[in-house]
């Protein structure tokens, strides 16, 4: 091999291996920061697996909300087939209202599987506006009702 | 009437558009100069339409004519001038009204100004220009018709603005935002213009640098806005959460900046041309790709507006056949573009090119974290989302190569150099960096973390390097004055991107963020600040009601400020809306909103101490400034 076809493919060994770690990293960030996202059916079910960071998705239950000590809250979320009682310290968003459809991020308890330890909660910016997977939840837990 | 004329204007200008390709498109064909000489006025004819379609929507929004559906949805009597005007791009239609009337004002631009250039080359950008606008007057006229009527039963007053909308930095954020979004449709006109002539020799990259430069400084501003809205508006003091819609708008930002410096290399040492071309596809790919997340309702996000299939599968398939006949046009003309000039190891031009992919990799890894849980949901069914300390894991880590690459590229030469030359020009800037970073720190405050003296120490590093390079250059120069205005918009730039840096960090590490429940004359400390609340009362606004709480800041015995944080409730859609108070400062921030009242008495509250936050959009300005000084300087030449 001659000195240029040599100092090539030292480039393309070095690209190559390069862009193997990127991909490998990338990767690995990704496996560790993916939340799932599970209905309160599927979490009453147990699906979801507890002490993992998980999303859950439904509807505030009306007169659910009660406020604790400090800022100690707690609400059921629903999806009208089953419910999980949510903990949260905290302001929650302006938009979060009883009988509107949330998402939670957060933990579920190591031994109850309807309770459950929200780190976030997130509540649309527009009422008119329900999150789509809120909407799936809430569709969902209507059919399995009937 | 004037609904009818928007409609029937938008009905013209798609006819038009379809003539913008259609005609000169033959002409290219037949060799025939006529045909093809007719893309300008049709460009011209069609802007006009569209300017008068985007006129009479605005005078529906001016007049409160809320027969029109559009204007019923997203206006209201009672709301003050500005915000009816800037209702207009408060929802999906009228939005994507103002991205064709903004597409529009790029391409009469262009046809205005751009007459010097070769014809054919020119008649072709026009004719990738009126394709664009033909797809998205289509769509706009197929899907989301902004001037559909509520007749006979209209109602007499609208469900008004949505209140978080109505606000000074969200009337300018979208326009500027968007201005750079569809700006990138310039420089993609002209990289196809390149790849269908398939002449290397044409100075392609030197034509298409301002416009790259002046899209880039638009989109920069927006984002910054958006930052800078989130920070102040949404209550909770953050200014980036990597939400699907942000990135949509950082990715061809990312790599925007990449194909600023490949420009860069094309025009100036004839190198990377199809690297070049390639990244000008892409950055303009992916502002559509912005545009379909955010206008299709598949994210769920503060800004999806609309869940109709019907729009997504429209703008996908549209950005796939642009995207598509794009890239397979880059496949065959590609290989005319390259070039076997031999670069050394130890150049300016390898710098650039290095930093340029690692841009391109860390905007990939953006788009990997932004696109997943679409695919996983499609391949699945199964929901997810992926959290924002990934993207910082795979964000952070490729801007440090970059940020130490930054000032290494303006002081070395093109061609070859001698590393430990340029490394000795550098050294007391690397010296006084790491001792800054490291001094400053210990001196002001209690801990000094690892990722301080990083991200500290790279903002200096950039700033302090940038710094030498300009006066050894106004020393070359002889004075100030001698400078180019590319030079200076590089200074800006270069030192805005450090000082954005340093910003994030200090804040990131220092800030004090407590959530607290706190009652009438109680006071709190926080850093070195004494907070009293010291008062609450009822108020009464245009469209909402509701309480102020006046808020008392002391430092050192001293009184510094007296805060007014609200909560509003809007009276049309009964949504609760907080108005944060902030001390803003150059070196830090006390951020207060208020919360709810509390069972047991006072109310809960949002009390924050943000050091250097303003620092992240003062540097984007600075960006943004050197990006419209080097189009100003360009243009000149």
């Amino acid at each position: 091999m001659n000195t240029i076809r040599k100092r090539r493919l030292a480039w393309v060994i070095v690209l190559i291996c390069s862009s193997l770690l990127a991909t490998f990293f990338i990767l690995q960030a990704l496996r560790q920061n993916v939340n799932l996202f599970f209905t309160p059916t599927e979490v009453v079910a147990g699906q979801a697996k507890q002490g993992r960071v998980i999303r859950m998705g439904g509807m505030v239950q009306k007169g659910s909300l009660a406020q604790g000590k400090d800022l100690d809250i707690q609400f059921v979320l629903t999806d009208f087939a089953h419910s999980v009682t949510v903990k949260y310290t905290g302001i929650l968003p302006d938009l979060f209202k009883e009988g509107q459809g949330v998402v939670v991020l957060g933990r579920l308890d190591p031994v109850q599987k309807n309770l459950f330890y929200a780190d976030q909660v997130l509540a649309k910016h527009d009422e008119n506006y329900m999150p789509p997977e809120v909407g799936d939840v809430l569709k969902k837990g209507m059919q399995n009702k009937k | 009437m004037m609904p009818e004329l928007g409609l029937f204007s938008l009905i013209l200008a798609l006819c038009l558009a379809g003539l913008q390709w259609f005609l000169p498109g033959l002409g290219l064909l037949k060799h025939n100069t006529f045909w093809m000489q007719s893309a300008r006025p049709i460009a011209l004819g069609q802007s006009f339409f569209i300017s008068v379609s985007f006129l009479c929507l605005l005078y529906a929004f001016v007049q409160d004519d809320f027969s029109v559906s559009y204007v019923a949805h997203h206006s209201n009597a009672s709301l003050p001038l500005v915000y009816k005007i800037s209702a207009l791009w408060g929802g999906h239609e009228g939005s994507l009204l103002l991205w064709i009337f903004l597409l529009s004002g790029w391409t009469t631009t262009v046809s205005l100004t751009q007459r010097h250039l070769p014809r054919p080359f020119l008649t072709r950008v026009l004719i990738v220009l009126g394709m664009i606008s033909f797809g998205f007057l289509l769509f706009l006229l197929a899907t989301s018709n902004p001037f559909v009527r509520l007749l006979p039963n209209y109602p007499v007053d609208g469900r008004d603005l949505n209140p978080l909308l109505q606000d000074f930095g969200l009337i300018i954020h979208p326009p500027l935002l968007y201005m750079g979004y569809v700006g990138f449709a310039i420089p993609f006109a002209f990289a196809i213009s390149t790849l269908w002539g398939g002449d290397r020799s044409l100075p392609f990259a030197k034509w298409m640098r301002s416009w790259t430069l002046l899209a880039f400084s638009f989109l920069t501003i927006g984002i910054a806005l958006g930052s800078w809205w989130a920070y102040y508006e949404l209550g909770w003091g953050g200014w980036w959460f990597w939400d699907p819609v942000e990135n949509a708008s950082f990715m061809p930002w990312i790599v925007a900046i990449a194909l600023i410096h490949t420009l860069m290399l094309s025009d100036k040492r004839q190198i990377f041309h199809g690297w070049t071309l390639l990244l000008a596809i892409v950055v303009f790919a992916l502002s559509l790709l912005g545009t379909f997340l955010v206008r299709s309702g598949v994210l769920t996000s503060v800004h999806a507006f609309a869940n109709d299939p019907k729009r997504g599968i429209f703008l996908l398939e549209f950005l796939l056949v642009v995207v598509g006949a794009a890239l397979t046009l880059y496949s065959f003309r590609a290989k005319k573009f390259t070039n076997n000039t031999k670069i050394y190891l130890i150049s300016r031009e390898t710098a650039i090119v290095i930093s340029t992919i690692f841009l391109v990799v860390s905007g990939a890894a953006i788009l990997l974290g932004t696109l997943f849980p679409l695919v996983f949901d499609a391949l699945t069914n199964q929901k997810l989302s992926v959290g924002f300390p990934y993207f910082n894991a795979v964000f952070i880590p490729f801007m440090i190569p970059v940020l130490l690459l930054m000032p290494l590229g303006p002081l070395s030469q093109w061609g070859h150099n001698v590393l430990g030359l340029v490394f000795k020009k550098l050294t007391w800037t690397l010296i006084f960096a790491l001792f800054l970073a490291v001094g400053l720190p210990l001196l002001f405050a209690e801990t000094v973390p690892l990722g301080v003296v990083t991200g500290l120490g790279l903002g200096l590093w950039v700033i302090l390097g940038t710094l030498k390079w300009l006066f050894d250059k106004i020393q070359i120069k002889g004075s100030v004055m001698g400078l180019s205005k590319g030079a200076l918009g590089m200074f800006f730039a270069h030192t805005g991107i450090a000082v954005l840096v340093i910003g994030v960090t200090l804040v990131s590490y220092y800030q004090i963020e407590r959530e607290v429940a706190i009652t009438l004359h109680q006071s709190l400390d926080i850093s070195n600040y004494k907070i009293i609340f010291e008062d609450l009362k009822p108020i009464e606004g245009a469209n909402y009601i509701g309480s102020q709480g006046h808020f008392l800041v002391f430092k050192q015995g001293k009184r510094e400020a007296d805060l007014f944080p609200e909560k509003r409730i809007f009276v049309v859609q009964g949504l609760r809306m907080t108005e944060t108070a902030i001390d803003p400062g150059f070196f830090r921030d006390i951020y207060i909103s208020l919360g709810e009242p509390l069972k047991e008495g006072g109310w809960s509250a949002r009390i924050y101490y943000k050091p250097f936050v303003r620092w992240i959009w003062l540097g984007a300005l600075m960006m943004a400034l050197g990006g419209f000084f080097s189009a100003w300087g360009r243009w000149l030449k």
